[in-house]
């Protein structure tokens, strides 16, 4: 049965390294293509920094190492020779706190199409209200494109990011706690907006949600004490986890 | 039952409050004091005539200050030019680059040390480094010397607000395939330089105004200072500090009270204008 599955990420026997220790053992975990995988699990039990190896972003700090293989399409990501730049490009990333860059909406959007496209003029406009439309952000912004995007509001910020990211027309989206810094509304915005992005992209995120991970999630993998302990179609993983951990996790959870 | 606050506690605490009243106000006081000692001896010296004309030798009618006033111009932006390329350049290695290296250690320390040197002192340097080897006093040497007051300044400056800038920001320039170099000074530095730019004007006011490095450099000159490379060239402090403290004329020293209150207006509006940036950046 799932043999007809499309993998766009296998993770293979990952290990990760904070100088001296050790927060993720030997994990395998396969993406599936154009599909939401939903990663849980406790606080520090290795989520954030599981994302965080798909596009290298780790390597910003000095001490973290990573070892195994991550195949993105077939091709191990973690490679010496790899164009960071490219693989970045192709792999975009949702923070927990909204990072809009110090400049205006439309600057902030049209920063990854001038960067990897050089589009200028009337393409780069264009572009750039799609990528806001793809974000549900178009109707909200429209009017004031040229205002710092640090005036926004929280919730605003976020799908900034997100249309930003998008811009960048990446295969991939990795979205680390997307809603957790904000209110319900925008986080039920961001929710309908994960839905329709699923056609164009393979996301993952990370969430303390469980409702949210059943809602949205097409595969859930748990992580406890930086190992992945089950991995299931996220339907399956919540009516009946396997695992004695996961059972636990869950109702603890849900009993909330 | 609501327990209430203890009399001791309120005591201690009204206590508190009227201290810190007190010192505030004192120190507002202190400035109230400067500030109407200077206009009451300067302001009557104000004239269109007082701020058009050059400085003349005692006795000559119809002398300024304006030769003054541009020298100090010129001094402080060339300080300026020479200063802030390298200081903001190493501000921003030490922050995104640098960090924990041995050299950002060397450097921060350097700078430590050269903050604390006594401006006299880096005056007697650039003396012997610019003034001695090219022979002849100029209004540049007066810049060089001004530069090396500011350049510990603004590179601190610009290390502390970049580090300021949330590291969630850096890795979303480098998440989007940015690179680190264009990324820092695209988005980053742009994040920051509000602070920045509030720190480089206040270092810019704090060396306009200093003294001593000027009289082994630039020194001073009746003339327009159209000699700035070649010649010794007129600023506001040493025509304050020669006219006071050498000359034995009333009339020098109102001019002298006069070019105080000048240099002081153009102090306090370099400090409206950084606030009014800083206050702006903050949004
Ligand atoms: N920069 C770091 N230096 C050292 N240890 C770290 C660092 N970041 C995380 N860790 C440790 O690595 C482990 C995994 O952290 P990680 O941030 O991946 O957890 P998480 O599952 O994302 O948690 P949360 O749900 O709280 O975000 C934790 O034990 C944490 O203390
Ligand atoms: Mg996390």
């Amino acid at each position: 049965m799932k043999l007809n599955r499309k993998y766009k990420i296998r993770t293979d026997n990952l290990s990760f390294w904070y100088g001296e220790r050790q927060a993720l053992f030997n994990n395998s975990l396969d993406i599936e293509a154009n599909k939401i995988t939903a990663i849980i699990g406790p606080s520090g039990c290795g989520k954030s920094t599981h994302l965080r190896v798909y596009n290298r972003i780790f390597e910003l700090y000095r001490g973290q190492k990573a070892e195994g293989k991550i195949l993105l399409d077939g091709e191990n990501i973690l490679d010496e020779d790899v164009d960071l730049l490219d693989l970045r490009r192709r792999i975009g990333m949702i923070f927990q706190k909204p990072t809009p860059f110090p400049m205006s909406v439309f600057d902030n959007v049209a920063y990854p199409l001038k960067l990897h496209y050089k589009l200028k003029g009337s393409e780069l406009e264009a572009r750039v209200e799609a990528a806001l439309k793809g974000a549900s952000l178009w109707d909200e912004v429209k009017d004031s494109l040229g205002k710092n995007g640090l005036a926004l509001s929280g919730g605003q910020q976020q799908r900034l990011s997100i249309a930003r990211a998008i811009a960048a027309e990446p295969e991939v989206l990795l979205m680390d706690e997307p809603t957790s810094a904000i209110d319900p509304i925008a986080t039920a915005k961001i929710e309908e907006l994960m839905d329709s992005l699923r056609e164009r992209f393979t996301i993952v995120i990370v969430t303390h949600n469980m409702q949210q991970a059943a809602r949205i999630s097409d595969t859930t993998a748990f992580f406890y004490r930086g190992r992945i302990v089950e991995v299931g179609d996220t339907k399956d993983f919540f009516n009946n986890p396997k695992d004695p951990l996961t059972q636990d996790y869950l109702s603890v959870k849900f009993k909330k | 039952m609501i327990r209430r606050s203890t009399l001791p506690r309120r005591i201690a605490d009204s206590l508190f409050k009227i201290t810190s009243a007190v010192s505030s106000s004192l120190g507002l006081l202190i400035m109230i004091i400067i500030v109407s000692t200077i206009l009451y001896y300067g302001a009557s010296m104000l004239s269109i005539e007082f701020l058009t004309s050059p400085s003349k030798p005692y006795g000559e009618a119809g002398a300024g200050i304006a030769n003054a006033i541009l020298g100090t111009l010129l001094i402080t932006f060339g300080a300026a030019l020479i200063a802030l390329p390298p200081a903001m350049a190493a501000g921003i290695y030490l922050a995104e680059y640098g960090r924990d290296s041995k050299l950002a250690s060397i450097l921060r320390f350097t700078g430590n040390v050269l903050m604390g040197i006594p401006s006299v002192v880096v005056g007697i340097f650039v003396y012997a480094l610019v003034v001695v080897t090219f022979g002849r006093f100029s209004g540049f040497a007066g810049s060089v010397a001004l530069a090396f007051l500011m350049f510990p300044v603004v590179m601190r400056t610009t290390e502390d607000m970049l580090r300021m800038v949330n590291d969630s920001l850096r890795e979303s320039v480098l998440a989007l395939g940015e690179t680190r170099s264009r990324g820092t000074l695209k988005v980053i530095f742009r994040a920051a330089r509000g602070g920045i730019l509030t720190g480089v004007l206040l270092a810019l006011a704090r060396v306009s105004g200093e003294t001593a490095p000027l009289l082994f450099t630039a020194l001073f000159a009746d003339s327009w200072p159209t000699s700035y490379f070649s010649g010794p060239t007129a600023s506001l402090p040493v025509l304050i500090t020669d006219y006071t403290m050498n000359s034995p004329f009333e009339a020098m020293h109102r001019a002298g009270w006069g070019a105080a209150f000048v240099i002081a207006a153009i102090i306090l509006a370099v400090n409206l204008v950084s606030r009014y940036y800083a206050e702006k950046e903050k949004l």
